[in-house]
């Protein structure tokens, strides 16, 4: 019983961390109409970011957050406008084809600069701390990623929801045509859509490094956790992605006690299930 | 006042349908490129990169089926060449010929298609492609706990004696894996050709254009896409089959990963989606620009094949994307008037 409230435990946390980065490719979709195939990997370069901090300047991740996030934003906003915003008109294909194009540069290119040699922060402040409640530990790394994520991903869920400009980005995402006769430049949300994908994957990249380690394929498990989250969840929905998100968590954890080997391959099956079942996922309306 | 009779009344001739003699002579002079290679290039690594591409092509010929002609973009079809490539290794072990393994297997892989097709093509666009990234990782996490299969150390080919029946042939001179690779090749190309010329081509055309409009004209959406997935699947399976056949061992990374699926699907997209030319330019640009730089740069550790790869695709997107055969046609077609 203790370890499958370990293990329960164990999935939550890392879910927090699954729904932050599905809340990043889910704005993405909702407001461009395009997937994002590279998500996982600008995480992975949030890594790098978040490690260079720590390397050169002796950072800790803690305070590396803020840095990532705002190199993040930049990095996804120079995206759009090189690669994304030319292909908006192009056909699907071209759409898809283009992150995949970009997921292979990412890559590329850390792995030219960093070499595949896997890295690891050593000793971040939060690495002594331990809680233990009712005999289920929680490291500190944990505690805080888990933490993180969930405000980032509230904050950001407020941002889409409560604020005008939020109210805005919506609108883009359901008529751009529309929402430009009323005076929302179309543009301008697309790109700050993908700044605020690129924040969620900065601070997402910035906590797991506290217990991750960091090589130029550490963002691939992120990636496709968070597509099938997105696509668990309903194609745009933000509170969906999130749901799903802690779910898919939850479930690899508990999966991961009773058949090691499965654990992917239940994440996997519970998206087909529903797709099957459901196909516009849990929260999606189209 | 009369109008001459041979001018219709739009004003402007219309032209005669010219015969294609660009498209023949470019059969041709590619036709003699191909055959050609192995005789001027003796280096076993350049005449590897022959093989690999040719392979390649064919199982992107697949793809093409149903991503580039049914717009059904797939990103799991690592599943059908890991069927070609399991079944075959398994089948050769208990004694067949490669050749014979080729046609049950790619059955095979047409009922596994069919299968995967039931459900997913409920879905549309972006729901579709990650559905079937999602099958394709499934069957690779599943892979490693399948004990007959070998499971994560992988199934060995028995070492056959050397022979056209058996595809084994001497290793220091890669010439006759060459022209079995280019045989196969242009027997697939053949057999989606005449897939495609009529109806089913068509029909494949108009549901990747607008599948609204096409189930509005009567076009039997859903089943076409189903004869679509079919042929794809088994073409591919092909390729993995005779894959292992030159590789001699099969794991669950090496038959299924999805950087497989990718590359399977970004090497037609490259050269040129919904054309029979494009998986041949794509899978020789992109096998021979990884095999070189791989080969050439890699002594420090630091690859740049990937970075290129992914700045090509980027560039094939943004600039053009029916692929590079459409930029040679259009630069043809500019030539030419």
């Amino acid at each position: 019983m203790l370890d499958f409230l370990q293990a329960l435990t164990n999935g939550a946390f890392i879910g927090a961390v699954f729904a932050l980065a599905a809340v990043g490719l889910t704005l993405v979709f909702g407001v461009t109409n395009m997937i994002n195939f590279a998500h996982g990997d600008l995480i992975m370069v949030a890594m790098y970011v978040g490690f260079v901090c720590w390397s050169l300047f002796g950072l800790d991740p803690l305070v590396a957050i803020p840095i990532a996030a705002v190199t993040m934003a930049l990095v996804a906003v120079l995206v759009y406008a090189g690669i994304i915003r030319p292909v908006l008109g192009s056909s699907q294909l071209a759409q898809m084809v283009v992150t995949f194009g970009l997921l292979t540069f990412l890559r590329g290119v850390v792995q030219f600069v960093f070499t595949a040699t896997p890295r690891r922060i050593d000793d971040p402040i939060v690495g002594r701390l331990r809680v233990v409640v009712g005999g289920v530990a929680v490291t500190g790394a944990q505690l805080v990623s888990a933490v993180g994520a969930l405000l980032a991903t509230a904050a950001l869920a407020w941002f889409v929801h409560r604020t005008e400009t939020g109210q805005a980005l919506q609108a883009v995402g359901e008529d751009a045509a529309g929402a430009s006769l009323m005076g929302i430049n179309a543009n301008r949300m697309y790109g700050l859509a993908w700044a605020l994908a690129g924040v969620s994957t900065g601070v997402a990249g910035a906590l797991l490094i506290n217990n991750f380690g960091i090589d130029p394929l550490a963002g691939a498990a992120f990636g496709i956790m968070s597509f099938i989250a997105v696509a668990l969840g309903g194609f745009g929905s933000v509170l969906g992605a999130a749901l799903a998100g802690v779910l898919l968590g939850v479930v690899q954890g508990v999966v991961g006690l009773y058949f090691s080997g499965y654990t992917l391959t239940a994440a996997l099956g519970i998206y087909l299930l529903v797709l099957i079942v459901r196909p516009q996922g849990l929260r999606g309306t189209r | 006042m009369t109008i001459p009779d041979t001018v219709p009344a739009s004003g402007k001739a219309v032209p005669a349908k010219r015969f294609p003699w660009g498209r023949y002579a470019g059969i041709a002079v590619v036709a003699v490129l191909l055959l050609v290679f192995p005789v001027v290039v003796k280096t076993s690594f350049l005449q590897t990169i022959g093989v690999l591409a040719l392979t390649m092509a064919i199982a992107s010929t697949g793809w093409n089926i149903l991503g580039g002609y049914a717009g059904q973009i797939s990103f799991g079809h690592a599943v059908f060449f890991g069927t070609g490539m399991y079944g075959t290794a398994l089948l050769v072990g208990h004694g067949w010929s490669p050749w014979l393994t080729m046609l049950p297997i790619a059955g095979l892989a047409a009922a596994l298609g069919l299968l995967i097709g039931l459900p997913t093509f409920r879905l549309r666009g972006h729901y579709f492609s990650i559905a079937t990234l999602a099958i394709g990782m499934m069957v690779m996490s599943i892979l490693p706990n399948v004990k007959p299969l070998g499971a994560a150390d992988g199934l060995s080919v028995p070492l056959l004696d050397n022979g056209f029946w058996n595809i084994t042939f001497s290793l220091r001179d890669k010439t006759e894996y060459y022209y079995t690779a280019l045989g196969l090749f242009a027997v697939a190309t053949v057999a989606a050709w005449l897939f495609l010329r009529g109806r089913i081509g068509s029909y494949l055309e108009a549901i990747r254009d607008d599948e609204l409009a096409a189930a509005a004209v009567g076009v039997p959406v859903r089943r076409y896409k189903l004869y679509a997935v079919t042929m794809s699947a088994a073409l591919t399976s092909v390729a993995g089959s005779f894959h292992v056949m030159v590789v001699l061992f099969v794991d669950p990374s090496s038959s299924s990963d999805l950087s497989l699926s990718t590359a399977i699907a970004l090497i037609a997209v490259v050269g040129g989606a919904g054309s029979l030319w494009g998986p041949l330019l794509g899978a020789w640009l992109v096998i021979a620009l990884q095999e070189y730089t791989r080969t050439y740069l890699s002594a420090t550790g630091r690859t740049i094949d990937l970075m290129l790869f992914g700045a090509l695709i980027i560039l094939v997107a943004v600039v053009d994307p029916k692929g590079l055969v459409n930029l040679i046609k259009r630069g043809y077609r500019r030539v030419r008037s």
